[in-house]
């Protein structure tokens, strides 16, 4: 058996291996080629911002020249690396220990090109905005904001934006993981009891679909504090799709799993943590992701109706003083702050459900 | 396929090496509900399988063999009749009497090791043993039963990395871990390539000669009931009776084209009004 799988492995690495030198060769030179232009792009938007002053006076237009140039030779110091790689792959061809050995710098070096390319697009992008916001002013003011005010606001109102982030967080931790594990614990008890399921599943066929923020006037009257109020917005919004989707994952257990476990003599308490729950594992991650994406929309709006902290406020409280930079900042910080966790959330599925084949890529 | 280890031939509960379940089936019938109708599965089944024998029940497709194994494993309750194991009435699965069904049904998210160990973790639990105590012993013999069914290499894979015969086998593991008193096998090669099948089925005769334990095994295979059975019990289409016994006193390991097997094959398959 193993001797057939082996063949197979081998003959199939024989067919691919002539094939994927000569691509990689080819896009290492288009990596290099666009590495040297995204150098040569991020100089010339550093020169422009110099020599082409903008209408009005942007304090922080130094660090930002400074930072471009960084980003410059940031590029100079990737298409270097993946010339100095790539003579090195040629002077050692035949020397195959030593090719092995470099393989892990080398893969760094490819990662670093890969991402050339984004490199390049930044680079025109953000010239583009600044140059359409500050030196031609084509966009009304102070709705868009050139890119210098977004350094400005990072520079000088971290602490604020820092601290709102810090409440944001703490809010959506104890909503979320509150909401998570009473959305996990009703839809293992719905999906393996018959008489729970019986008196829950009606209340959330009912309560389940109607979005968390309609509670929002009652929940700030019943609750003693803003800060609690939120806490079950969140994670009421979190445990309808967790508690739906375990649900489902441990009703559609394959049957046989259980009389296997129970002809091996295994009681009620293995056959759901040991059976059912595992089982059940890859539907409650997406209950998981889609828990977490209900709970950032329903953080926001709460923090833009009463909580006096987090994100959503400060958006509200940049609209208040007209600050449109600092919204684009707190937006960007936000999106960094939601795709990240959803990141988090990913990494800890593929490490608990390795053995699973074809999972979702993120 | 090596001689039996001593960590298995060594029982704990301290049975004969030449051991195995007395299972008694008494006038046993069942049937289902579907949609307000009775559908009779088994009529009248009444048969027994002497400690140690190897036991196959041969009939049709769907005439409700796999529903008889269910009743003897204890997944199911029958409608009449009862049964029993070494003299106590079934009314639940026990350890000592494994089902190996047609589809090995691993579960995917533990390694074949863990799989194999499914059984001993599970009473562990039940009988409340110290997690640490019998540990080293249970690690020993999942390695022995591994090494039993030609698996060791594999101990890390995940099911899904298996073929179909070594998911089989690892299925088998699973089984022999816990050292059981009957072994109850749901067309267990039903599903397996024709030469992995064949080598698979003297396997299982030399793992039985080995060790002790009662076989009953339900197959529409003629030929694999006579090569593996010491008795063949014939079955009628749905609702099942028994329509004969065939004894098959050959020694093992068995040949399909002895003579001898070749003439019970078609006094069986007269049994079956396939006489051709």
């Amino acid at each position: 058996m193993s001797t057939q799988l082996d063949s197979v492995t081998t003959r199939d690495a024989a067919d691919v291996k002539p094939a994927t030198a000569t691509t990689t060769r080819a896009t290492l030179s288009r990596g290099a080629s666009i590495t040297w232009l995204a150098a040569l792009a991020w100089l010339g938007s550093a020169a422009l911002t110099q020599w082409w002053p903008a209408a009005d006076d942007w304090p922080y237009t130094r660090q930002y020249l400074v930072i471009k140039l960084v980003l410059a030779a940031l590029a100079v110091a990737v298409g270097v690396a993946g010339w100095r790689s790539r003579a090195g792959e040629d002077g050692k061809a035949g020397d195959a220990r030593a090719a092995q050995h470099n393989v892990k710098p080398q893969a760094r070096v490819d990662a670093w090109v890969h991402a050339m390319p984004w490199l390049l697009a930044l680079a025109v992008g953000i010239t583009a905005w600044e140059v359409l916001t500050a030196q031609l002013e084509w966009l009304p003011r102070p709705f868009f904001a050139p890119p210098q005010a977004l350094i400005g606001v990072y520079a000088e109102d971290y602490s604020r934006l820092g601290s709102s982030v810090a409440h944001s967080f703490g809010l959506l931790a104890y909503g979320y993981v509150l909401g998570a594990a009473t959305g996990f614990i009703v839809g293992v008890s719905i999906g393996w009891s018959k008489a729970v399921g019986y008196w829950v599943h009606p209340v959330l066929r009912l309560i389940g679909p109607l979005p968390a923020t309609a509670w929002l006037p009652l929940a700030f009257f019943f609750f003693p504090s803003s800060f609690s109020a939120s806490v079950f917005l969140i994670a009421l919004a979190t445990a309808f799709p967790v508690a739906v989707l375990t649900w489902s994952g441990v009703a559609s257990v394959n049957t046989a799993y259980y009389d296997i476990a129970r002809t091996l003599g295994a009681r009620p308490g293995f056959l759901i943590l040991r059976v059912a729950i595992p089982a059940a594992l890859p539907s409650v991650f997406v209950g998981l992701f889609m828990g977490l994406g209900a709970s950032f929309s329903v953080l926001i709006v709460a923090e833009m109706m009463g909580v006096k902290a987090g994100l959503g406020w400060y958006l509200q409280w940049a609209q208040g003083w007209a600050a449109y930079a600092n919204m684009y900042a707190a937006l960007f910080v936000m999106a960094l702050m939601c795709s990240g966790l959803i990141t988090l959330l990913f990494r800890v599925r593929d490490r608990l459900l390795g053995w699973q084949k074809g999972l979702l890529k993120w | 396929m090596v001689a039996v280890p001593e960590v298995l031939a060594r029982s704990d509960s301290g049975r004969a090496l030449r051991g195995g379940a007395r299972i008694d089936v008494r006038r046993v019938c069942h049937q289902f509900a579907l949609r307000g109708a009775t559908l009779p599965v088994l009529q009248d089944i009444h048969f027994a399988v002497e400690p140690g024998e190897f036991v196959a029940l041969l009939g049709p497709s769907g005439c409700g063999k796999s529903t008889l194994l269910r009743l003897v494993a204890g997944l199911d309750k029958p409608t009449q009749g009862t049964l029993h194991a070494d003299g106590a009435e079934i009314t639940g699965p026990d350890p000592s009497r494994v089902v190996v069904f047609q589809d090995p049904t691993l579960y995917p998210w533990r390694t074949v090791r863990g799989n194999v160990g499914v059984g001993p973790e599970a009473q562990r639990r039940r009988r409340g043993w110290r997690r640490d105590a019998l540990h080293d012993q249970t690690q020993d013999r999942i390695d022995a039963v591994l090494q039993l069914v030609g698996l060791s290499e594999f101990a890390d894979a995940f099911p899904h990395q298996l073929s179909g015969g070594m998911a089989q086998r690892v299925a088998l593991a699973r089984a022999l871990v816990n050292d059981p008193a009957l072994l109850v096998l749901d067309e267990p090669f039903g599903k397996l390539d024709s030469l992995t099948r064949i080598r698979m089925q003297g396997e299982l005769a030399r793992l039985w000669q080995g060790a002790g334990f009662s076989v009953l095994l339900v197959t529409h295979d003629v030929e694999e009931a006579l090569l593996l059975a010491d008795r063949v019990i014939v079955l009628s289409e749905r609702p099942a009776r028994i329509v004969a016994e065939v004894r098959n006193d050959a020694p093992y390991p068995r040949h399909r084209d002895d003579p001898k097997l070749v003439a019970l094959r078609r006094e069986v398959l007269a049994q079956l009004g396939l006489d051709t």
